[in-house]
């Protein structure tokens, strides 16, 4: 079909099917999962996904098609945005075929929530260096330690968990990644509120937790390589909107502001031109990736430029739109006022905005690193988290 | 759209790439125009006939495969007549009147473009009278194109009835002059479809992205190599960082002559919004990377021996060249129905 067909025959089918505003009375959660089946069935779900996973095995063209054709609507799908954009990816560049088996259908049809359990209360930006052990029990690994700022861990049935395994190396090195079922005994899920007043995010603790070591993804001590698989696909997933609505339903996109402001104010006009200047830049940087990956060129560290800048004109546009809606914004539950309290959430989520600048720095444009104390250091000799 | 040059176009760059680097690399660039590397860029590169059709003895290409040789050709700071040629074969090839086109793919006739707005009138023997501040590379053009009326014409820059002064440039790699026309000879080219002065700011933009990856490219080249306080100065975030902002305004503006280079050959409906926007957005992006390319090399950046200061200039004038830059930004007010 060519992509025009495509875009059209999505389009149609998502007219029919994204439920509309208002009839969200039941359970969200049920709802969510009812749409990602219907979704799924209808071939729209892990698009450019391998056909032997459960994927359709197309290309990006059709994605993109797909993309442009839900542009308009806001899919309920944001329970699943982690598996779909991190973990599941992972599980398909770095599980063994029995993982990819089990888990891959079930997660593309949402029968199956995903949680990614890396960052810990003394560990986000630099995550290798977490203390939640894992250790090998006869052919069980038994897990003890914290997670936090999980998100939608309380739906979640399975987490990627990045854990200890080993504490006499550097940090890098002793780290093992696994398949973990949150419906197992000894995984608590406290819900955190955010800023916004919202409660997406999670503290997780691990008593006495059994993981099969046939869900260990990679090698022993080797769960870096995989975290950082899956740190590439979290920030391209991010900056391609993965899960998010589109622009449609947010009140501090250009549509709806110049519906709401005076734009006869050649000084408003000027401000509306800025953000479409800025939109249009990210949109078509994002398109221009796509392309690439499409031929073959993989974005690799770049993607960590093109989430820095979505989190960059994520804050500057929530702050634009309450600057030109005025003192309104700020009282009685104005959407704006969430937009702007979830605004933040972007420039700290999949790594924040320095880290973004060290990565760019780094891996794109290759300046030296800086001076690190940390490379060579056994873990238990290492000063870690929050001290005094 | 598309947005990643094709095998044939990377193929160009290269060979324009590789052309500049020996003939006319940036430390040439303060010594200003060469007729001799000018006449090689034209006739072993082909480069003046590129967008010429193939009828007039031109390459018949579009602005994608143009873009990619502006690129070039701003990344080394090209002195001489080749924008302002660009220019005027964009007008031509919009013009009624073609002919001028076979001496420009031939690399024969270096041309220019009077930007509209010009206040030149034609008497009823077709002479044009009026003043033009600034032309581009107004001393090393041969034939002018300026629009009288409605129609396009073309005049004969040594004629009688043509005075041209130099004009002292801010970028001293490329020039401008004050043309004056008393009763200057000319011809007509008719009346020009529309949609030049959108073709002109692609163009212009290609040439601004190619100025903004080599000023990049500059500061991480130096970056790497100076050292303070023990390391180097690519090592401290507070370089670093500014780097890696200055990066992703490179990956955006590349993204944007992209689009605007596909909607010029492809999509015409697109071509207004997408010409705004390559002038709103690779020009600022442009200026900035080009100071701070300036700044971030510290003491040495400020000198005159230096090329941080010509990126800087160019930038800054390209910035300008099309009107102040206020002018796009309307534009795509207007284009939004704000
Ligand atoms: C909305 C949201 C959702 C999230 N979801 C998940 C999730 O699902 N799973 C998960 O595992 N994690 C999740 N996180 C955690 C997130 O990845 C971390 O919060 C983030 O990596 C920052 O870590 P930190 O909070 O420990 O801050 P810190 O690492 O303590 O950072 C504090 C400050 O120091 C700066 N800093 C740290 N290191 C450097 C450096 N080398 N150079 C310069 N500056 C530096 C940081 O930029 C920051 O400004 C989520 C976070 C948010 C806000």
């Amino acid at each position: 079909m060519n992509p025009a067909d495509y875009q059209r025959a999505a389009r149609d089918w998502l007219e029919r099917n994204v439920p509309s505003e208002g009839r969200a009375d039941g359970d969200p959660i049920a709802q969510a999962k009812d749409f990602m089946a219907r979704l799924y069935d209808a071939g729209y779900s892990g698009i450019t996904w391998p056909e032997r996973w459960g994927g359709q095995g197309l290309t990006q063209e059709e994605e993109r098609a797909f993309a442009a054709a839900a542009r308009d609507f806001t899919l309920p799908i944001y329970v699943f945005s982690i598996g779909l954009g991190m973990t599941g990816p992972t599980l398909v560049d770095r599980g063994t075929d029995a993982q990819r088996e089990r888990f891959v259908r079930p997660l593309l049809r949402g029968e199956e929530i995903w949680c990614q359990l890396f960052s810990e209360p003394g560990a986000g930006s630099d995550v290798a260096s977490l203390q939640t052990r894992a250790e090998r029990d006869g052919d069980d690994w038994i897990v003890n330690g914290q997670k936090v700022w999980t998100s939608v861990a309380q739906h979640a049935d399975w987490g990627l968990l990045l854990a200890r395994t080993n504490v006499d190396v550097p940090k890098h090195k002793g780290l093992t990644m696994f398949v973990v079922d949150m419906h197992h005994p000894g995984v608590t899920v406290r819900p955190l509120k955010d800023m916004s007043g919202r409660s997406n995010f999670n503290e997780i603790f691990f008593d006495d937790v059994h993981i099969p070591d046939e869900h260990r993804v990679g090698d022993v001590d080797d769960g870096w390589s995989v975290a950082v698989t899956t740190l590439l696909h979290e920030r391209l997933s991010i900056s391609a909107g993965v899960g998010m609505g589109g622009q449609k339903d947010n009140p501090a996109s250009l549509e709806a502001l110049r519906r709401t402001v005076d734009t006869s104010d050649p000084l408003v006009r000027d401000e509306l031109v800025e953000l479409h200047i800025r939109s249009r830049a990210l949109a078509l940087f994002n398109q221009r990736l796509a392309q690439e990956t499409e031929a073959g060129v993989f974005p690799g560290a770049r993607g960590s430029a093109a989430k820095l800048l979505l989190a960059e004109l994520t804050l500057y546009q929530a702050d634009l739109a309450t600057r030109l809606a005025g003192p309104e914004s700020v009282v009685g539950g104005h959407p704006l006022g969430t937009v702007l309290s979830t605004a933040p959430g972007l420039a700290l989520g999949g790594g924040t905005n320095e880290i973004m600048r060290n990565i760019v720095g780094d891996r794109v444009l290759n300046l030296p690193p800086e001076p690190r104390v940390d490379k060579t250091v056994p873990f238990k000799d290492l000063k870690v988290g929050t001290q005094a | 759209m598309k947005l990643v040059p094709s095998q044939e176009q990377r193929e160009l760059r290269a060979a324009v790439r590789d052309f500049l680097a020996a003939a006319s690399p940036p430390a040439k660039a303060r010594q200003g125009h060469d007729p001799e590397v000018y006449a090689r860029l034209n006739g072993e590169l082909g480069l003046s006939g590129l967008i010429v059709p193939e009828e007039y003895g031109g390459a018949g290409a579009g602005f994608a495969e143009l873009a990619v040789a502006l690129e070039e050709t701003g990344a080394v700071l090209l002195p001489g007549p080749f924008l302002a040629t660009v220019f005027a074969a964009v007008a031509l090839t919009r013009a009624p009147d073609k002919e001028l086109l076979a001496g420009i793919a031939e690399g024969r006739v270096a041309a220019t473009l009077a930007l509209p707005g010009a206040d030149v009138t034609a008497d009823d023997t077709g002479r044009l009278s009026g003043t033009l501040p600034q032309v581009l590379s107004g001393m090393e053009a041969d034939v002018l194109l300026v629009t009288a009326g409605s129609a396009l014409h073309a005049v004969d820059l040594t004629a009688e009835g043509v005075t041209r002064t130099p004009l002292e440039t801010l970028d001293i790699t490329r020039g401008q002059a004050r043309v004056v026309l008393d009763g200057a000879p000319a011809r007509t080219l008719g009346e020009p479809a529309d949609g030049i002065a959108d073709r002109l700011a692609v163009a212009l933009a290609a040439e601004q992205l190619g100025v903004l990856r080599a000023a990049l490219d500059a500061i991480v080249g130096y970056a790497k190599i100076r050292v303070a306080f023990g390391r180097y100065i690519g090592s401290y975030q507070g370089v670093k960082h500014k780097l890696a902002d200055m990066h992703g305004k490179l990956e955006q503006a590349e993204s944007i002559v992209r689009y605007a280079a596909w909607a010029a050959d492809e999509a015409p409906d697109e071509l207004p919004g997408a010409a705004a926007l390559a002038q709103a957005y690779v020009g600022r992006a442009c200026f900035e990377v080009a100071r701070d390319s300036l700044l971030l090399h510290g003491g040495i950046g400020y000198t005159w021996e230096h090329d941080a200061h010509l990126y800087f200039k160019r930038a800054k004038t390209d910035e300008v060249l099309l009107g102040p830059p206020r002018l796009h930004r309307a534009r795509i007010a207007d284009l939004l129905e704000l």
